[in-house]
């Protein structure tokens, strides 16, 4: 592939299946690392520290001796799984609450709703987590927590748009005639049509999780030691970049590419599951 | 208009009301006892009674909240526990290295991401703009903070041409304060940028497929002059509203790269108070930055009525 072609496909949404390819390759790692690494991460090898990247240590050693590849295929497990269940708890929170607004379009649960949702979009989820951190301690479920919080009215207000063009459909009209209540409709008729609009904000969400929990662990309010994290592994080796810049330059290109896969991934789907958008080329 | 305005205004409070219970709630109600969760499980008995007598946790949580609001609405913080200075003058030290940081990020990936958006939306289809889509892919998916490490690496360590960390302070002139803000303003800006730029191009192109530029295309004008004249203006719109929403994401963002670049602003002073579980000081500077996304949320909302008459009607 040329240079030209890669940006094409970057730039352009032909990007399922480069994404897709990215996405596996860390998730395939991820689950490898449940029952094969090249190194044990526990054991500390401290004669080795610091190699650079060798046959032996493909991305080299760190400031204990620990093989970085192995440290990089755990710490997916960790990002992966954080993010994983932000989402859930965003989606599993933010659709009932969306389903429910715009079935009761223009009430006070309809507003109430709303409002609330435009509140915790005050809440960066990095405050959050200061918020929960502050109280409970740092750990890896904080960060799920505040990850998921702050998904919760990104995944509200979606469903509820997309929910709302439905309700004016026929094919709704007929169930009420038929007698549903609008609790049914919402479950029987609302969400499957809404799905495809989940799938691809759930790809998004899930790539802006990564980050997230990125951060929060760079900054020691996600994942504690000896759960390895990528983020973590990149405050570890903050100190040392001078001396070994492979202990920061390999944690950093797996977020970015996880992320990458995920966005273009997303992008992929969109045009897949959307096609009205494909067209214009956005 | 004015009635927009009250409206707008309105709600601002309730929001900032709504805010300043949320956390008072979760740093102050939900832990149960403060004073406890701020010394630790090895407190003796009577330190913690006295902490508790000096943050007023006998009274109950209601007049707790009156005073720390009342307090805040005339400028008075509390005082840290740690430090033994007022919150105040503590926020006060430290704004002035966040606020200036956070405004040059901000104008840095505007002044980026304005001109990149339109070049792109101009040549769409081209090297150019297949070029500015694909550098605004990896500028969405890269972390911040390790853009930010690897231009310490490039260009404080290897270069030389900044310091890796630290504040000289404004005392020391205004262009060498903002040079040690440059790096952590660029790693700020760049995924805002990258966004702003998408929003910019999607926006414009929308525009451009508009009833109007076409009959400014049919009476003459140029797609240049067209683009200039009246697309513009009105594809600035939604690109005004990223610009407010980027704000929380901003202010998230310099708390982390302050810490990258060893910063002394407010993200610094809310991780020194979380590990000394200075409560108080956490509890303040949430509220305070809380309060900076609401109310920018709200100028955007009131900025957006003027550049756009119509939306004061509808709502």
């Amino acid at each position: 592939m040329t240079l030209r072609a890669g940006i094409t496909v970057l730039a352009q949404g032909r990007s399922l299946l480069p994404g897709a390819a990215l996405t596996l390759l860390f998730a395939g790692a991820a689950v490898l690392s449940l029952l094969w690494t090249p190194y044990d991460i526990t054991e500390l090898d401290i004669a080795n520290k610091i190699q650079s990247p060798s046959a032996a240590h493909p991305l080299g050693t760190d400031h204990f001796g620990r093989d970085i590849l192995s440290m990089i295929m755990v710490g997916a497990r960790t990002s992966i799984a954080v993010a994983l269940v932000a989402v859930g708890i965003g989606m599993g929170l933010g659709v009932p609450l969306g389903l429910a607004a715009a079935a009761r379009k223009g009430s006070l649960l309809d507003e109430v709703i709303m409002r609330g949702n435009d509140l915790v979009f005050a809440f960066p989820s990095l405050l959050i987590a200061i918020m929960i951190t502050a109280v409970f301690g740092a750990s890896a479920v904080n960060a799920i927590i505040a990850i998921g919080i702050f998904n919760i009215p990104v995944f509200a207000r979606l469903t509820r748009s997309g929910a709302l063009s439905l309700w004016t459909r026929d094919y709704v009209l007929a169930a009420r005639v038929a007698g549903k209540n609008a609790a049914r409709i919402s479950v029987e008729h609302i969400l499957p049509n809404v799905t495809n609009l989940l799938i691809v904000q759930g790809t998004i969400q899930f790539s802006l999780g990564i980050l997230a929990e990125a951060g929060l662990s760079y900054v020691g309010l996600g994942a504690q030691p000896p759960i390895p994290s990528w983020g973590r592994m990149l405050a570890d080796s903050q100190t040392m970049i001078s001396l070994a810049p492979h202990m920061a330059i390999f944690p950093g290109m797996a977020i970015l590419l996880t992320v990458l896969g995920l966005n273009l991934m997303g992008d992929g789907l969109r045009d897949l599951l959307d096609p009205r958008l494909r067209r214009t080329g956005r | 208009m004015l009635r927009y305005v009250i409206k707008k205004l309105l709600s601002l409070a309730v929001s900032l009301t709504v805010a300043s219970v949320v956390i008072f709630l979760a740093l102050e109600v939900v832990p149960g006892d403060p004073a406890a969760s701020m010394l630790g499980v090895n407190a003796q008995e009577d330190t913690l009674a006295a902490l508790r007598e000096e943050l007023g946790l006998n009274r109950g949580p209601l007049a707790r909240y009156g005073d720390w609001v009342g307090g805040m609405l005339v400028g008075d913080f509390g005082t840290s526990y740690t430090y033994r200075t007022p919150v105040s003058e503590m926020i006060a030290d430290r704004i002035w290295i966040s606020l200036p940081l956070a405004l040059l990020a901000l104008s840095l990936s505007t002044l980026i991401a304005i001109p990149a958006g339109i070049w792109a939306a101009s040549r769409r289809g081209s090297g150019v703009d297949l070029g500015v889509m694909g550098v605004t892919q990896l500028g969405v998916a890269i972390p911040n903070f390790w853009f930010a490490m690897l231009m310490v690496l490039v260009f404080a360590i290897n270069l030389r041409w900044f310091s890796a960390g630290g504040f000289v302070g404004w005392e020391a002139g205004f262009w060498p304060a903002i040079h040690s803000l440059t790096l952590p303003a660029i790693a700020l800006a760049l995924p805002q940028a990258s966004i702003l730029t998408r929003v910019m191009r999607s926006a414009l192109l929308d525009t451009l497929g508009e009833d109007f530029i076409r009959t400014a295309r049919a009476k003459g004008l140029s797609r240049a002059q067209a683009l200039w004249r009246h697309a513009l203006r009105n594809a600035l719109i939604p690109v005004l509203t990223i610009i407010g929403l980027q704000f929380s994401f901003l202010i998230a963002g310099a708390i982390i790269i302050e810490n990258v670049f060893f910063l002394p602003g407010l993200g610094r002073l809310v991780f020194q108070s979380i590990s000394a579980r200075d409560l108080i000081v956490v509890e303040s500077v949430v509220m305070l930055l809380v309060c900076a996304v609401i109310v920018v949320n709200f100028i955007v909302d009131i900025t957006y009525a003027i550049v756009d008459p119509r939306l004061r009607r509808a709502r």
